[in-house]
């Protein structure tokens, strides 16, 4: 190595910043909410001649770690073979096909060839989530899609801008397909400037460093990445990790699909098995290959942030058996329910595995689903229709250090939850109740946190409700004995009457009128360990705080509690744990 | 607005009460200046206060004022050392509070844990509601809302808060429910979210709500036995404390408003450094306080800091006032040096703070740090930084050689060397995030630098950021003190209107301010501190009609048209992101006024004492010590700042010390005075 130790630091330091300055320009810049407000987006640098990830933003939103290698590594095949026009200076590609090396359709990729001396030196590369881009139903869920077409528009890599200009045809047959289109200029823009300033700043840094110099520095600390990585692998011993995770249904026919994974550890690495995982699946909980890949990514991530983020640390972690299940779906499945719901069974699984390995580091399941509730319709008042969604969070697993987290956000996603004040002001509901899902939280020594249980009131006009969420059937997985998190519930009451869909977490398109309400009960995080030990008086806290209710403090935890105060009865708590314990042998 | 022209030039103390020290500047009836800086007294802040006081003789009987900057409110917020106090909000949202955002502490990692700051059982719902546009959908239960307090009394809550939602669309419920609680809660420990903040968050709004009323018996208790104390020794005047706006309050007031002093503190240190930087005719600068654990940053435009309505004090505490933006980033003195598992020198995030601290201070600290490094380079007087009189260089040199140089292949000093350097990268990355967030170019700045170590580090950070100043004020570490001296009497105020520029009344805007003008009239001539002159400053904060991030527009008169604010914000929007988007329409979203009375000016050439005064430099100078710079030792000669004379130009190497901080000039670089005797640094080769 050529490039001392310090430099090298120095060199790092000075690539991340460069993608951290492309995160803060994409979202102060975008438009959509979802990109400024929910950071729904991020930005990295590639490799020039096969896409490897280089380094990628801190504030990028985590389901993207990985992916944009992938696309970008096909954009370089498919101008290799003479399917893509070839890159000049200011071009910027444009692509959001799921086979192609992406996630879902509104995840829409931009990639701008960076040059030095007449010669590509690396790919800039973001992602952005747009709000719509065209399909059956606004935002893209359906969750009865059956191919990809009725899920949107679907863009090749194109070139969006020609030599730094818009190439407006191109645009205008994206306005036409997609809805709300007169806002898409903004983020356009925002999207493209985020590249022009990693362009500068990237610019700035190998002038400075020299060109020689940096790609060294880029190699050493692949390398480097791929040693730390290694490194962190120690603390798992050799030996085989199964688990298995299971989405509810795909959306159209009622039955789970399964998620069979088995790590094996030897002195290669991490090799994550999937075969025995369901057949591709007629509705939208399809995965593609980048995002299964990336949840892989992501889950480790979780476990070892403290590894920088290059194509270096993925070396060690091999995917397998994927090919002829649903996590590697080809054209023309729909696949909707990829980036948002498949890939955080795909980590959780993961998790489930790892846990027995690395008790100290990984948690039980969270609640893992992105909680996606849509209503759209329109709204007399303000005389226009509406899209609105409501994307809930749930508990965390709890772990070695502390009981779970209460109504955490998506374990691929880091975004705020709108105000209640915001989202009445926006749209014609009414919010009768935003609380703690008591009960919820798995139990377990250290026990799962709490989901989220809201009730909404649709105040005038017409609208439909939409759902794509997940652990309707089974709760979030308890860890060493831990219970599982209590299940998402969904029920719609229509004229008083209650609905509850059929695919429990999933249906599409459910008619409501003034007065008909819509209540959600997110799922609570897996317990860790078991709740037959945890500490009687943390027990009665929790009672005293109705997080649950004295019968479940007996029947979950074995804990008896004094009439008065809800303090533990120390006796009869011991004489029931005992019984508890016999019977569990 | 009182003139002051006439009167006898008032004695006038600042204290500002820091995690390890408090410090004093005063200024007698003479004009003359009294330093002290004595350590904090953090069970009762009092007595340091006191104390200072003491040690710069300064009597309470001839003091016609004292400002105070205190962290009591801070400690008590990140301690959890809270008041006891109770909630009452809109049946149905109890939870609100607890439930947050729907975030968690970082991106990776599924750990965390979140404390709410009113526990469940303290929390109660009564029935009542408003729709957003401020329509009653269910009328207040006034009987329910009667037993939820006496409820929360008998669990013995001192403090309450009243939060429902859609307050600030409508406060009717809130001032009901505050005329209830007046006749059966048993102090004036009420807030009713609506008056602390009128914006339409729920949980941003309730928070800070809490907030304040979970502080407000302890500042209050605070404030009155600190003025009653002053008062028995004779201090005549209203004791004035610093809000995190950087603005002053009289005591008597201050308890009301409680959560408007968090980040007092780091406040008046950005003031000072704005005071300073405006006499000194450099109005543009980025402020650099690096202490023991952290450092902090804030932008000065025009000589007036960077304010924000949305500080977070740590996760999930946003507190939505106006405060000076102060950013905390990256790295202190005390911050860790170590090799990761990729086989890279990586610094902090852990520190080894103030015990047992940086193993130069001779305390029983263990691991290497950038303190350790800066002596080990001969930056930091060995004999100046240690408790221990063994002295601790060889094993600051023994440890950095084996736990970082060994593995790097390098010596104990070219590991102090690289230690330093990745450390302002970093630090330099941090400061470049700040300023970008803020939307300015740290090129265009000067770097001011203070708190104890800043001045070790400013101008190598100054070369990395292109910054091409460096400013170090008469007194780096007794900055925030001066903050307390030199601080205007000031007050904010935002209102939310959310609306389009097409749906704006022609006056609409120009009424608003013109109430928030008087009310903010109305409260400085309350305060009874002569002012020279009552400022206004005007400003919106705007976003394209479908954006959701904000930008603020300051107006130059109150008075503007809907076009003009239309080609105005795109003019600000171009500047920032470089995109035009003229097709689209703007809307305002708050309209913002701050009412600033301006207080006599201060000479800050008083801040040395001209009988130390040499006039040479070569007389300045007390020795030569090798200081590394770069790759090599130099020879560097050592100045006391006191010492230095009225003018001079000096090129560096050189260490400049005095007694609260060490100034590193590389080689290179050029010192002047300017009037004030602040130091002037040109980073050579800076563009």
């Amino acid at each position: 190595m050529n490039v001392d130790p310090i430099t090298l630091t120095v060199i790092q330091a000075g690539l991340q910043q460069v993608c951290d300055e492309m995160d803060l320009t994409f979202s102060r810049a975008a438009f959509s909410p979802v990109i400024a407000e929910a950071n729904d987006r991020s930005d990295g640098i590639y490799a020039a001649e096969d896409g490897a990830l280089i380094a990628q933003g801190n504030a990028g939103l985590p389901v993207f770690v990985g992916t944009m290698q992938y696309s970008t590594r096909t954009l370089i095949a498919m101008i290799a073979s003479g399917e893509v026009s070839s890159p000049e200076p200011g071009d910027i590609y444009i692509v959001n096909d799921p086979y192609l090396g992406g996630t879902h359709l509104m995840d829409v990729r931009f990639a701008t060839p960076f040059f030095r001396d007449g010669k590509i030196f690396c790919w800039l590369s973001n992602t952005g989530h747009w709000p719509d881009t065209g399909g059956a139903v606004p935002g893209g869920f359906s969750a009865s899609a059956t191919a990809v077409e009725q899920e949107g528009l679907r863009l090749p890599p194109v070139k969006l801008f020609k030599r730094g200009q818009l190439d407006q045809e191109i645009f205008a047959i994206i306005k036409s397909n997609i809805r709300v289109a007169e806002q898409r200029i903004g983020d356009v823009q925002a999207q493209a400037a985020a590249l022009l300033v990693g362009q500068e700043r990237l610019t700035a840094l190998l002038d400075r460093y020299g060109d020689a110099q940096v790609s060294e520095a880029i190699a050493e600390l692949r390398s480097r990445a791929k040693t730390q990585m290694l490194a962190c692998l120690t603390e798992i011993a050799p030996g085989t990790y199964p688990a298995t995770a299971y989405v509810d249904s795909d959306g159209v026919v009622n039955t789970p699909l399964t998620i069979a994974l088995t790590v094996t550890k030897d002195e290669m690495g991490l090799t994550f098995d999937f075969s025995g995982s369901s057949k591709p699946c007629l509705g939208p909980m399809n995965s593609v290959r980048a995002t299964t890949l990336s949840a892989v990514y992501l889950a480790m991530r979780h476990i070892f942030p403290e590894v920088p983020m290059n194509a270096g640390a993925f070396a060690p972690l091999t995917v397998i058996g994927i090919e002829n299940t649903f996590l590697d779906a080809q054209y023309p499945r729909p696949v909707s329910g990829c980036a948002a719901e498949v890939s955080q069974r795909i980590a959780e699984a993961v998790f489930a595995a790892l846990v027995t390995a690395l008790p100290e580091r990984v948690t039980a399941a969270p609640a893992g689903t992105s909680g996606n509730f849509a209503l759209g319709g329109h709204d007399p008042s303000k005389g226009r229709d509406y899209v609105m969604y409501q994307i809930s969070g749930g508990g965390y697993g709890g772990n070695a250090d502390h009981d779970g987290l209460t109504n955490g956000c998506s374990t691929i996603g880091i975004s705020k939850a709108p105000p209640i004040e915001i989202m009445e002001q926006a749209y014609p509901v009414l919010y009768h109740r935003y609380a703690l899902h008591e009960g919820s939280g798995g139990a377990g020594a250290q026990r799962g946190g709490f989901g989220l249980d809201y009730e909404i009131e649709l105040r005038r006009g017409h609208a439909k409700a939409s759902f794509v969420m997940d652990h309707g059937r089974f709760g979030p997985q308890g860890a060493l004995g831990g219970g599982d998190g209590a299940v998402n519930r969904v029920t719609v009451w229509r004229d008083g009457v209650a609905h509850t869909p059929e695919h429990l977490s999933k249906e599409q398109d459910i008619p409501l009128l003034p007065g008909d309400r819509v209540h959600v009960q997110t799922p609570g995080g897996g317990g860790y360990r078991d709740p037959l030990s945890r500490s009687p008086d943390l027990v009665a806290e929790d009672v005293r705080l109705g997080r649950y209710t004295r019968n479940q403090a007996a029947e979950l935890f074995g804990v008896v509690l004094e009439d008065a105060a809800p303090t533990p009865d120390n006796d009869q708590t011991q004489t029931l744990r005992e019984e508890k314990r016999a019977t569990q042998k | 607005m009182s003139d002051t022209s006439q009167r006898p030039k008032a004695a006038v103390a600042g204290i500002d009460v820091g995690g390890t020290f408090t410090d004093l500047v005063a200024l007698d009836a003479e004009g003359a200046i009294k330093l002290a800086k004595v350590p904090s007294t953090l069970q009762n802040q009092a007595h340091g206060v006191l104390n200072a006081l003491a040690a710069a003789d300064c009597k309470p009987s001839e003091l016609s004022l004292i400002v105070h900057g205190t962290t009591t409110t801070t400690n008590a917020l990140l301690e959890r050392n809270l008041a006891r106090t109770g909630l009452i909000t809109t049946a149905g949202f109890r939870d609100v509070l607890e439930l947050g955002r729907r975030t968690r502490p970082q991106a990776y990692g599924m750990h965390g844990r979140f404390v709410p700051l009113i526990p469940r059982d303290l929390r109660l719902e009564v029935a009542e509601r408003m729709d957003s546009d401020g329509n009653v959908l269910v009328p207040l239960d006034k009987t329910a809302l009667r037993a939820a307090a006496r409820q929360l009394r008998d669990a013995g809550c001192e403090a309450i808060v009243v939060h429902f939602l859609h307050a600030y669309a409508n406060p009717r419920h809130e001032l009901e429910a505050i005329a209830e609680l007046q006749t059966l809660w048993p102090n004036d420990h009420i807030t009713a979210g609506h008056q602390v903040l009128s914006e339409n968050r729920e949980y941003e709004r309730g928070v800070t709500a809490t907030v304040n009323a979970c502080v407000q018996p302890l500042l209050q208790r605070y404030v009155q036995s600190l003025s009653d104390t002053l008062a028995t020794q004779g201090y005549p005047g209203d004791l004035l404390v610093m809000n995190g706006n950087g603005g002053m309050v009289s005591a008597r007031h201050v308890a009301k408003e409680a959560a408007k002093t968090v980040m007092s503190g780091p406040a008046s240190g950005v003031m000072a450094a704005a005071y300073t930087a405006r006499r000194a005719g450099i109005p543009n600068v980025i402020t650099y306080d690096m202490g023991g654990t952290s450092t902090d940053v804030a932008l000065i435009r025009d000589a007036s800091p960077s304010v924000s309505n949305e500080i977070e004090v740590e996760y999930g505490m946003p507190i939505h006032v106006p405060m000076v933006d102060v950013r905390t980033v990256g790295a202190g003195g005390g911050s860790i040096a170590r090799i990761n598992s990729g086989g890279l020198l990586d610094i902090g995030p852990q520190s080894a703070g103030a015990t047992p601290g940086p193993i130069c201070y001779g305390l029983g600290g263990t691991d290497p740090t950038i303190s350790d490094a800066n002596m080990l380079l001969g930056r930091l007087d060995p004999k100046g930084v240690s408790a221990s009189s063994g002295g601790t260089e060889n094993k600051v040199q023994h440890i950095v050689e084996t736990q970082i140089g060994k593995p790097l292949d390098l010596t104990a000093t070219e590991a102090a060397a690289a230690i330093l350097q990745v450390a302002n990268t970093k630090m330099a990355g941090a400061i470049r995030m700040v300023s970008l967030s803020l939307g300015a170019d740290p090129r265009d700045f000067a770097l001011f630098a203070f708190g104890g170590a800043g001045p070790l580090h400013a101008c190598a950070l100054a070369k990395e950021l292109n910054i091409p100043r460096v400013l170090v004020p008469a007194r780096p570490g007794l900055t925030n003190a001066l903050g307390c001296v030199v601080a205007d009497l000031r007050h904010d105020f935002v209102q939310t209107i959310n609306a389009p520029l097409q749906t704006l009344k022609p006056t609409q805007i120009a009424e608003i301010f013109t109430a928030q003008e008087a009310q903010g009239k109305h409260l400085i001539s309350n305060e009874n501190i002569p002012t020279t002159e009552i400022e206004n400053h005007y400003s919106l904060d705007m976003q394209f009609v479908g954006q959701t991030h904000l930008l603020r527009v300051p107006l130059t008169k109150p008075t503007t048209s809907p076009e003009d604010l239309q080609a105005l914000f795109e003019a600000v929007y171009r500047k920032r992101f470089h995109v035009d988007l003229n097709e689209v329409q703007a809307a305002v979203v708050n309209v913002n006024c701050s009412v600033i009375g301006r207080r006599e000016t201060l000479d800050l050439g008083q801040l040395f004492d001209p009988h130390k005064r040499k006039t040479t430099l070569k007389d300045a100078q007390t020795r030569t010590r090798d200081v590394f710079f770069d790759t090599k030792w130099h020879p560097t000669p050592v100045y006391a700042r006191d010492s230095l004379p009225e003018t001079f130009t000096l090129i560096g190497p050189a260490i400049i010390e005095q007694l609260d901080t060490t100034i590193v000039v590389p080689p290179g670089d050029h010192v002047t005075p300017d009037h004030d005797g602040n130091l002037i640094i040109t980073i050579a080769g800076a563009t």
